[in-house]
């Protein structure tokens, strides 16, 4: 609350006000810790032995929650549904995939020097004038940050210019994730076609089997997450951040008022790309694949699942939701395979029901009761 | 909403744009806002507004002096909605002029920038944004830049946050400063909203039926503050409730089929034959 005229820290009292956010990044600092550990330095004898599957499954929920936070920042904070956000994910994916497929060199199944393997099998002679540039670290960083941002520049001042909101802007989200999934799946785009990219060596000369390299990626997503809360954080803290929420509660009203909320929208649209195609490019080493499934209309809508679930207009809320179900999906999808989806639909409809404040409201109230309950009951002789 | 497309899509005479050329200095003279130094701040005058042949308004002449609080009262239809949408720019009137002092053609100002130049017009329905708190609503409704990149690290300056608690104190809020507009009352949402348009200092305030659906007490500290406005501002006041305007009103204007019924202090426009037959229907 911004009521005493001199701050300090602005980062630190929003810090203050927002107890969720502490615990979060409590927890954020023992896993970053404990993780290394269990996995590195406990032998793999014992029963606290963390295995290299369970660490690159924590390092997975780890980009979901950074893309459930950046959903969560456009549509708890602004009330844009965006339902293709996956889109973006899936392109800093594939900006990451492309730097990774050059790294291969000679050691792809053809021995193409140059070309990656898929390109061999298609008889190209030539690298296609989008993949120059890709075999250094540093230009395909710059496209992870430049191709969703800039696709989110676009898209969003032409939606958000012509004043398409609410369920129409979701359903045009839906169509751009859907028709650049139909674009990947060619192979004449040049992406590898339905395959996508796999079979990566290494990342920046370090070898992506070694468990070094995979616990130094791990540590670099619990970065990218924690700054990444912080900067939301910092963003909805701000005056520009009770801006974006006045726009969510009555845009009209703040249009009146001389907001130009077109450029709000448009900028809060656009870092939440730029969050979700990072978040992308760090999934990609870790799981070691990319294809175009990634763009599918249901990844999308999954993710705006995991922040309802977790509880929106939070940001802590969205990486519980994220975190709670793809765990639930995991658990799921190893043991009663077929259920999934019925699971996922059954908590759709019911969490709206039972919890409407996701996860987080419903234990924040649970407290606020407990504690007046027991204020009520110290009162009473 | 419907009216004001309506107005928009029904044939205006004048020409509405000025130059193109001159713009710039358009901006500047609506930045320095109304020149009022004839003492009056608003002209209206013959001004018709038809909505499919209907006249909301019919050839209305009006005027409000510097630092006047006016209140006008008319029937249902009189045209006392449609006035204040001339006023905004929401709706563009058939024929007549309408200046705010002696220098600013509303006719050929955009919506926002007649609100720029110092109107200030306060709906009938409060909207006020209510998961915000009553400070952080009068924060968001101060006058200034409001682009995106400086409000990321703007600070609430000492003057701003000074500029907030007299706002607060007028309008009486500043026991509730830190609550949410949402768990306000009805009457401290409409002072809220009041004090959102007195923050952005406008010369000139329309107030459309402030004390509907108001406690005999608000509606009481409603005409406080109201009165207390005069002076400083201009204010016009549309209220149905007679006792109310009693209690503000030093002139009063009866409206009637899209004019000038009568005009004076409140006596004088109950004892008008006329406007007691219209109007109060006796």
């Amino acid at each position: 609350m911004s009521t005493t005229p001199f701050q300090g820290n602005r980062l630190a009292a929003a810090l203050r006000a927002d107890r969720g956010g502490r615990i979060f990044l409590s927890l954020l600092i023992v896993v970053a810790v404990l993780t290394p550990v269990l996995n590195l330095a406990v032998p793999g004898s014992s029963f606290l032995h963390l295995s290299g599957y369970t660490v690159t499954l924590i390092g997975k929920y780890m980009c979901y929650a950074m893309l459930a936070i950046a959903v969560d920042l456009i549509w708890g904070y602004c009330g844009i549904l965006s339902l293709g956000h996956g889109a973006f994910f899936a392109l800093g994916g594939y900006a990451m995939g492309m730097y990774l497929m050059r790294q291969i060199g000679t050691r792809g199944v053809y021995g193409d020097p140059i070309l990656p393997d898929f390109m061999v099998f298609l008889n190209w002679k030539e690298l296609p004038w989008f993949w120059h540039g890709f075999n250094h670290f540093a230009f395909a960083a710059l496209m992870i940050v430049l191709v969703p941002g800039l696709l989110a520049l676009v898209f969003g001042f032409l939606a958000f210019r012509s004043r398409v909101s609410g369920v129409y802007l979701s359903i045009i989200t839906q169509a751009l994730t859907y028709a650049l999934m139909l674009a990947f799946f060619r192979n004449d785009m040049g992406f590898g076609g339905n395959n996508g990219f796999t079979d990566f060596k290494d990342i920046l000369g370090f070898s992506l089997q070694a468990p070094s390299t995979r616990m130094a990626l791990f540590l670099c997503t619990v970065l990218a997450l924690g700054g990444s809360y912080l900067l939301c954080r910092y963003i909805v803290a701000s005056r520009a951040g009770r801006v974006i929420a006045a726009v969510r509660d009555a845009e009209s009203r703040a249009r009146f008022l001389g907001y130009r909320v077109e450029s709000y929208k448009l900028w809060v649209f656009v870092f939440s790309a730029v969050l979700a195609g990072i978040a992308g490019a760090l999934y990609v080493p870790q799981i070691g694949i990319i294809n175009p499934g990634e763009f599918s209309p249901a990844n999308s809508i999954e993710i705006v699942i995991w922040v309802a679930i977790g509880g929106r207009g939070t940001l802590y809320g969205a990486v519980v939701g994220a975190v709670l179900v793809n765990y639930a999906k995991t658990y799921f999808t190893a043991a009663l395979p077929s259920m999934w989806l019925y699971a996922l639909g059954a908590l759709f409809v019911l969490v709206p029901l039972f919890l409407p404040r996701g996860v987080v409201g419903a234990v924040s109230e649970l407290r606020s009761r407990l504690i007046q309950g027991s204020a009520a009951a110290g009162t009473t002789p | 909403m419907i009216r004001g497309v309506l107005g928009r899509f029904s044939g205006r005479s004048h020409s509405a744009k000025p130059p193109r050329v001159g713009e710039l200095l358009e901006a500047n003279r609506i930045e320095a806002g109304p020149d009022a130094s004839r003492g009056v701040i608003l002209y209206l005058e013959d001004i018709t507004v038809s909505f499919d042949g209907f006249r909301a308004l019919n050839a209305l002449t009006l005027y409000i002096e510097v630092g006047e609080l006016r209140c006008i009262i008319g029937p249902n239809g009189a045209g006392k909605t449609t006035m204040m949408d001339v006023i905004t720019g929401k709706t563009r009137p058939d024929t007549g002029s309408a200046w705010f002092g002696q220098t600013l053609d509303l006719l050929a100002l955009t919506e926002p920038e007649i609100a720029q130049a110092g109107i200030g017009r306060k709906f009938q329905k409060p909207t006020v944004f209510e998961h915000h708190t009553v400070f952080e609503n009068l924060e968001l409704a101060m006058a200034g830049d409001k682009s995106v990149w400086k409000w990321l690290y703007a600070r609430t300056t000492p003057a701003e946050f000074e500029h907030i608690e007299q706002v607060l104190e007028t309008v009486r809020l500043t026991e509730r400063r830190d609550a949410r507009a949402g768990a306000l009352s009805h009457g401290q949402k409409q002072w809220l909203e009041i004090g959102m348009l007195l923050i952005q200092e406008p010369q000139l305030l329309l107030v459309d039926e402030p004390v509907a659906g108001m406690t005999p007490q608000e509606v009481e500290r409603t005409a406080e503050l109201l009165s207390s406005l005069a002076g400083r501002h201009s204010v016009i006041v549309v209220e149905h409730d007679m006792e109310f305007v009693r209690s503000i009103a030093r002139q009063v204007t009866v409206l009637h089929e899209g004019s000038v019924l009568a005009q004076g202090s409140i006596d004088e426009v109950q004892g008008n034959p006329r406007v007691r037959e219209v109007y109060l229907g006796v």
